[in-house]
């Protein structure tokens, strides 16, 4: 398995995961996921080489319904629930022009 | 404290009123709840009307359903219409969902009359509620221990007579581990047989909606109605639930029950002596105890804590502030998203998006959730070989009996290995239930779990009725 987790991974994670982690934070979470991490290495004994890896406990098939129009949620019901809303959609701050 | 089925039973012949009933539960929550925090909200005014309700149509000669006037609590991550959803996070708090979840549509179908939604460590994960960001539950048998969890509110709620039943959800035991830290029935059913639309999610492959009573022919009860397929539910099992009721008295004469010669290791010993008692009291009772190995169960726990956190840091990624819950203003898009998950995610719940985004990120993807996923195979291969010898497998739900509040919340792995016996099934999509068999430790309860194969529900529900009549 790879390296001990560095800081500047945890960083880079926490971007990935878009959480602003503060500096406290990340020293914790860096030493708290290498434990965790180390705990794991226990697999790494096993010869895995030949096992297909299991996504779904119960082997269903995808199902497509017949395209028919249902019911959906209120529109008027789901905006009242929005942070921000206006003129029937959800509202939110300005997504260009900014470095991401 | 009253039977599922006997309210039921009295509700519908009329000789009792399901008002009455609910005024009981409301009294018993009046004198406690601040003691032992099950709920985060109590739905007071609508069980009243809705008991009313009940017996009004019993009155006028309607037939009624299945629940008619159960008082039932349902965990704080179901989504109820127009009633607070909250997953006991900040980023949920306020939140009224625009729909009901299957299961409380059932429930209402049915008649069940709901009396509140529980609290729950935050997204369901932890194993105490004391990662609620609203407080932590209290054990009703004694208020310095946890009640177990994540469905500790649900699991205290019945223990303490607020509710005849509850649901709660399972992904690695949140269901079982705090049925049996609260001496009450907890079951997990096959992956698919309850639908989970409604149910916020936390690990989409493994979470499973379940029931928790006083009794194993309640809990029967209560899941023969929540089960069934749902077309909203897209891992729904499209075939119907067996009939349960109908075995429980068949006894266990002839039945294989697996003993694992092979369990982890750290079971405390009080709890290991029940496991003994409940081997002895089947044996009994006509049964066949057979020796089973579990090899790969050793790695149970790194298998789930890279599966689950995965799921979780995608299932979890939708809270951005943008169309429900709380947001923290920013100037732009992004800054706006990591500004609402700081503030509004718990500090688990950070650890867990935190660990599963960098087991999928580019890089390290093979070594952890690629390998945790084989791993998860050879667990599941396992099984099939046990059941191959034996009907069911008999272990420990928890390998303690409820633990004093802040002993584990130090050490994210203590706390991760409260799952051991209880997280095999959910990465097999097996059912498996603790009951409740008497007590360990500072006369605290102890549950024994009973674990069957897929749809394996009438075997488990069999021996289940057994163990709770040795008692």
């Amino acid at each position: 398995m790879a390296e001990k987790i560095s800081k500047e991974t945890v960083v880079k994670v926490s971007r990935l995961a878009r959480l602003s982690l503060t500096t406290e934070e990340t020293e914790r979470m860096t030493a708290q996921l290498a434990g965790m991490l180390e705990h794991f290495r226990d697999i790494d004994a096993l010869d895995l080489a030949s096992v297909e890896p299991m996504t779904q406990p119960y082997p269903l098939k995808n199902v497509l319904r017949k395209d028919v129009e249902l019911p959906s949620l209120d529109r008027d019901e789901v905006l009242d629930q929005a942070p921000a809303a206006e003129s029937g959609r959800f509202r939110v701050p300005p997504t260009i022009g900014f470095d991401v | 404290m009253q039977k599922l089925v006997d309210i039921v039973a009295g509700v519908t012949n009329g000789s009792l009123k399901a008002s009455a009933v609910v005024e009981e539960h409301l009294a018993r929550i009046v004198a406690r709840e601040s003691e032992i925090h099950a709920f985060n909200l109590v739905t007071a005014d609508q069980a009243r009307n809705d008991a009313a309700k009940v017996d009004e149509d019993v009155k006028s000669g309607k037939k009624v359903g299945a629940l008619a006037g159960v008082p039932i609590a349902l965990k704080d991550n179901m989504c109820t219409r127009g009633v607070e959803t909250t997953c006991s996070s900040k980023i949920l708090q306020g939140w009224k969902p625009p729909y009901d979840a299957t299961v409380v549509t059932k429930l209402r179908a049915a008649g069940a009359v709901i009396m509140g939604k529980t609290n729950l460590d935050e997204f369901a994960m932890g194993s105490s509620t004391e990662n609620s960001a609203f407080g932590p539950t209290k054990n009703p048998h004694d208020v310095s221990r946890v009640p177990g969890g994540s469905s500790g509110g649900s699991a205290a709620a019945v223990s303490a007579g607020f509710a005849a039943a509850s649901l709660g959800s399972d992904t690695g035991g949140s269901i079982r581990q705090p049925a049996a830290l609260c001496g009450v029935v907890g079951v997990k059913p096959t992956y698919g047989v309850v639908s989970r639309y409604g149910l916020v999610a936390f690990a989409s492959s493994l979470d499973q909606i379940g029931p928790f009573t006083s009794d194993v022919r309640d809990a029967a009860t209560l899941l023969e109605v929540i089960s069934g397929h749902d077309p909203m539910d897209s891992t729904s099992i499209p075939q119907a639930a067996p009939s349960l009721v109908s075995v429980l008295d068949h006894g266990v004469a002839g039945m294989r029950i697996g003993r694992v010669t092979d369990l982890p290791e750290g079971c405390e010993p009080d709890v290991l002596a029940r496991l003994e008692a409940a081997f002895d009291a089947l044996r009994s009772a006509g049964a066949i105890i057979v020796d089973i190995k579990l090899p790969s169960i050793q790695y149970c726990l790194t298998a789930y804590y890279l599966i689950a956190p995965a799921e979780a840091s995608s299932n979890l990624a939708r809270y951005d502030g943008v169309r429900y819950g709380n947001r923290v203003e920013a100037a732009d898009l992004n800054a706006m998203y990591a500004a609402t998950r700081e503030a509004g995610f718990g500090e688990e719940v950070k650890r867990r998006i935190m660990l599963g985004t960098y087991a999928l990120s580019a890089g390290y993807y093979d070594a952890y959730y690629g390998k945790a996923l084989k791993v998860r195979r050879l667990i599941s291969d396992d099984f099939a070989h046990a059941y191959e010898k034996t009907d069911v497998i008999l272990t420990p739900t928890s390998p303690s009996v409820a633990f004093k509040f802040g002993s584990k919340t130090d050490n994210p792995l203590a706390m991760y290995l409260c799952d051991v016996f209880t997280i095999p099934t959910n990465l097999a999509g097996h059912p498996a239930m603790s009951v409740p068999f008497g007590t360990g430790a500072n006369s605290m309860p102890v549950g024994v779990q009973v674990l069957a194969t897929t749809l394996g529900e009438q075997a488990m529900f069999k021996v289940a009725a057994e163990l709770e009549r040795s008692l």
